[in-house]
């Protein structure tokens, strides 16, 4: 139904982000430029507190920068973004299709067409026998295609991606990935996934960001050779992979062992 | 033999633990032991019952507290709800309103009751005022602990899909602070049938209250019998009706 349409073009230039601790002030972002494709998927990878959730959260306006722009052309889509978050962020209290139909509702689009949208995002996750499901009824991975459902039907330009996979099982893992990645393919919209596992990163994205520790800086931007339509499986056993895989987590080892340094200081 | 579940035997001793002690009670006064002018025996309570139900009496004394408490009761709660919300969601409001339940939330809430006769006389209107403030500090007081300690996600989720402060007030704060609502009102209606009847001993000729202080001061000690017992079937039955309730209003809630 988006034939020829592609998600937003994002323009990050100077980007900083601080704020004060118990320490004194804390730098979680410095300067980050990074322009991002229309309909790219690009992954961020980096150690924990490198401050990937940090630009994820002002990309989606749950948080602001220091200092810095951040320039979004939604190329016509009425919703600029939708964020899908680690924990599900499902509320508990409403059934699996008033959740995904939360950010219509929101917005207030009119009752048939926000059924119809629904219908569709759910079925585009596998969910249609659960709509009316509570989520503690649900097991983690189910949990994760609804808010991944809920992101969808509000058709937005860019997708912000919080390790949604993380506190999965590793074949539920592979199978969504697998899932993201198709429906991807079909949308066409923007994608920014923030990961620790760099696999998860190759796996997926387009582009792979690596971001140093404190302060989160952005070390090296890595374009991944494979080519889409990917089978997930397949490329995760294959030894360009592999060496690919090794290359980065050199990079990143340094970074770890840095913040490490560091703590112990 | 094995026939009786683990269920069926936890039942059974629950209905049988009761039965046992007014069995007991009965026989000791039936032996001799105590003075039955003073403390009537079960049989006697239950003829009284009887005599109380058949002409109407006890009828009309309950239907009065019950007046009185459920109409306070909502006079209370829904304000209550309603400032711990806005409390949990502005912190201006907060700040400003902090101050006055700490300082009045303590005061035994009897002890308005002069006042309260004072400003509404002695029908069912100071009644009603005094049980609705009771029932608003629990109220108000569980429901701000419950929208305050909502999980940030649903915060941050509700804001980045787009939600308004309506929206963000009647689907997330109102919803998500429920659950701790629920055990608000549970203590708020223990505390309306507690200050109720220790206002109905004095100001009032109506209602269970005065049921049982009335029949203290003719020494009818079986009658008084008849309006606890009636207060504690009262309870009972609010508090099932309650967990009916909460069971249909909060069905995420795990079981």
């Amino acid at each position: 139904m988006n034939a020829g349409r592609r998600g937003a073009a994002v323009k990050i230039a100077g980007l900083r982000k601080e704020y004060v601790s118990g320490q004194g002030r804390v730098v979680a972002l410095d300067t980050i430029d990074l322009t991002i494709a229309a309909g790219e998927f690009l992954c961020i990878v980096g150690p924990s507190g490198c401050g990937k959730s940090t630009l994820l959260r002002i990309l989606a306006g749950l948080d602001h920068q220091s200092a810095g722009t951040i320039t979004v052309e939604s190329g016509g889509w009425s919703v600029e973004n939708a964020m899908v978050f680690q924990e599900s962020g499902l509320f508990p209290w409403m059934s699996v299709e008033t959740n995904v139909g939360f950010g219509l509702m929101t917005r207030g689009v009119p009752g048939p067409e926000a059924k119809q949208r629904v219908e569709a995002a759910l079925k585009l996750v596998g969910l249609t026998k659960f709509r009316r499901h509570y989520p503690h009824q649900l097991s983690g991975g189910m949990r994760q295609r609804s808010a991944i459902a809920r992101a969808f039907v509000t058709d937005p330009a860019m997708l912000l991606m919080d390790e949604p996979f993380a506190a999965l099982d590793a074949q539920n893992r592979v199978i969504l990935q697998a899932e993201l990645v198709r429906i991807w393919g079909e949308t066409r919209k923007t994608v920014i996934y923030v990961t620790h596992s760099i696999e998860e990163a190759l796996l997926m994205g387009d582009r792979c960001v690596i971001m140093t520790a404190q302060p989160g800086r952005i070390k090296r931007i890595i374009d991944v050779p494979f080519p889409h339509p990917r089978d997930l499986i397949k490329l995760s056993a294959a030894p360009e992979f592999g060496a690919l895989k090794l290359d980065i987590w050199h990079v990143l080892e340094e970074e770890v062992n840095r913040a490490r340094a560091e703590l112990e200081l | 033999m094995n026939a009786i579940s683990a269920k069926t035997r936890d039942r059974l001793l629950y209905m049988i633990s009761p039965l046992l002690f007014l069995a007991l009670w009965q026989l000791l006064l039936m032996a001799g032991i105590g003075d039955r002018r003073f403390i009537p025996a079960p049989s006697d309570i239950a003829v009284r019952f009887w005599q109380l139900v058949m002409s109407g009496e006890l009828a009309m004394h309950t239907g009065v507290t019950l007046l009185r408490v459920f109409g306070g009761f909502f006079i209370g709660a829904i304000p209550g709800v309603a400032c711990g919300l806005l409390m949990a969601m502005f912190r201006p409001v907060r700040f400003m309103i902090d101050p006055l339940i700490a300082a009045l939330f303590p005061i035994p809430k009897i002890a308005l009751m002069p006042l309260l006769l004072l400003a509404f006389g002695f029908g069912d209107a100071s009644k009603i005022a005094l049980v609705a403030i009771a029932v608003f500090f629990p109220v108000c007081v569980n429901t701000y602990v419950g929208a305050a300690n909502i999980e940030k996600i649903y915060w941050d989720v509700a804001k980045n899909y787009g939600a308004s402060q309506t929206v963000m007030f009647t689907r997330i704060v109102f919803f998500g602070a429920l659950p701790t609502v629920f055990a608000g009102i549970r203590i708020a209606l223990a505390v309306s049938f507690i200050v109720l009847v220790a206002a109905e001993f004095v100001a009032t000729k109506s209602g269970l209250g005065y049921l049982i202080w009335n029949s203290w001061e003719l020494l009818q000690v079986d009658i008084m019998f008849c309006g606890i017992v009636t207060i504690g079937i009262l309870g009972l039955i609010t508090s099932a009706l309650l967990q009916e309730l909460e069971r249909k209003i909060i069905p995420w809630k795990a079981e």
